[in-house]
């Protein structure tokens, strides 16, 4: 079980961060420190695509949302690419739809940012 | 229906025991066995999916009471019926975030109970009690839908 990180520039000062595999409470850290490394940055409006992930748990989803916290404190923001119906049930089971803006590919995550 | 994918009969009480490391990395393998364990009944592939990630939950409900470090060792057990599977996990430490979180506090960045919104919300009962002596035992049952 591993979680591959990625992480490239796209549209603008928007990051595109593709994630592949599992995260769980063990992989999560190595996405944090992405996201993280990301904002230090001053990189505030990233697009995390979950196309490739085929499972998330509370520490991943905590994950996000402590990243969408630090980049809206800085007028940024956190769109999420997934089609995943398991992963989609999990942000709608917890509200997190209403968070998150959630798109089923990155053209229309990438353009909502703006 | 193919034989190959036809459900196995669970015509007697079954159980499985497991015990896991309280690290994280463990975690991975009660989800995998648990998810096994829940193959034999004649649940869906999404209501396995959900007994997988309350299983994981339990866990790491577990590693993060104790610290986040090592939570000693991690009983599981699971107690296969024809209709229901009910998984009890057991630990040591004292039930931290045991309580649910309300969901429309995620957005402030309150996600440490979130764990145990997502068993609650995904198994069909859920039961725990805890002990400063004996640590923490949480009972969660799924019933196949119908």
């Amino acid at each position: 079980m591993d979680i591959k990180v990625n992480v490239r520039e796209s549209e603008g000062d928007a990051y595109v961060v593709d994630l592949t595999g599992e995260i769980d409470v063990y992989t999560s850290p190595k996405v944090k420190d992405a996201i993280t490394e990301l904002i230090d940055q001053e990189h505030y409006n990233l697009v995390i695509n979950l196309e490739k992930v085929r499972y998330i748990d509370s520490t991943g989803l905590g994950v996000l949302i402590g990243g969408l916290k630090r980049v809206r404190e800085h007028g940024g923001s956190v769109n999420l690419v997934c089609t995943n119906p398991q992963i989609k049930k999990i942000f709608d089971i917890t509200g997190l739809v209403k968070i998150f803006g959630i798109f089923d590919d990155e053209q229309s995550a990438m353009k909502a940012l703006v | 229906m193919n034989p190959a994918t036809r459900p196995i009969d669970v015509s007697s009480h079954g159980t499985v025991e497991l015990k896991i490391p309280g690290r994280a990395e463990w975690v991975a393998v009660a989800r995998l066995a648990v998810a096994a364990v829940a193959s034999r009944l004649r649940f869906s592939v999404d209501e396995i999916e959900d007994i997988k990630l309350a299983i994981a939950e339990a866990c790491t409900n577990a590693i993060q009471g104790s610290g986040g470090t090592d939570a000693g060792t991690i009983e599981i057990v699971c107690d296969a019926f024809e209709n229901e599977l009910r998984v009890t996990v057991r630990d040591r430490s004292t039930g931290l975030h045991l309580e649910a979180v309300d969901p429309g506090s995620l957005g402030d960045g309150r996600t440490e109970a979130l764990g145990v919104f997502l068993i609650r919300a995904l198994m069909d009962s859920v039961d725990y009690s805890t002990d400063s002596r004996r640590g923490t035992e949480l009972v969660m049952t799924k019933r196949v839908s119908a």
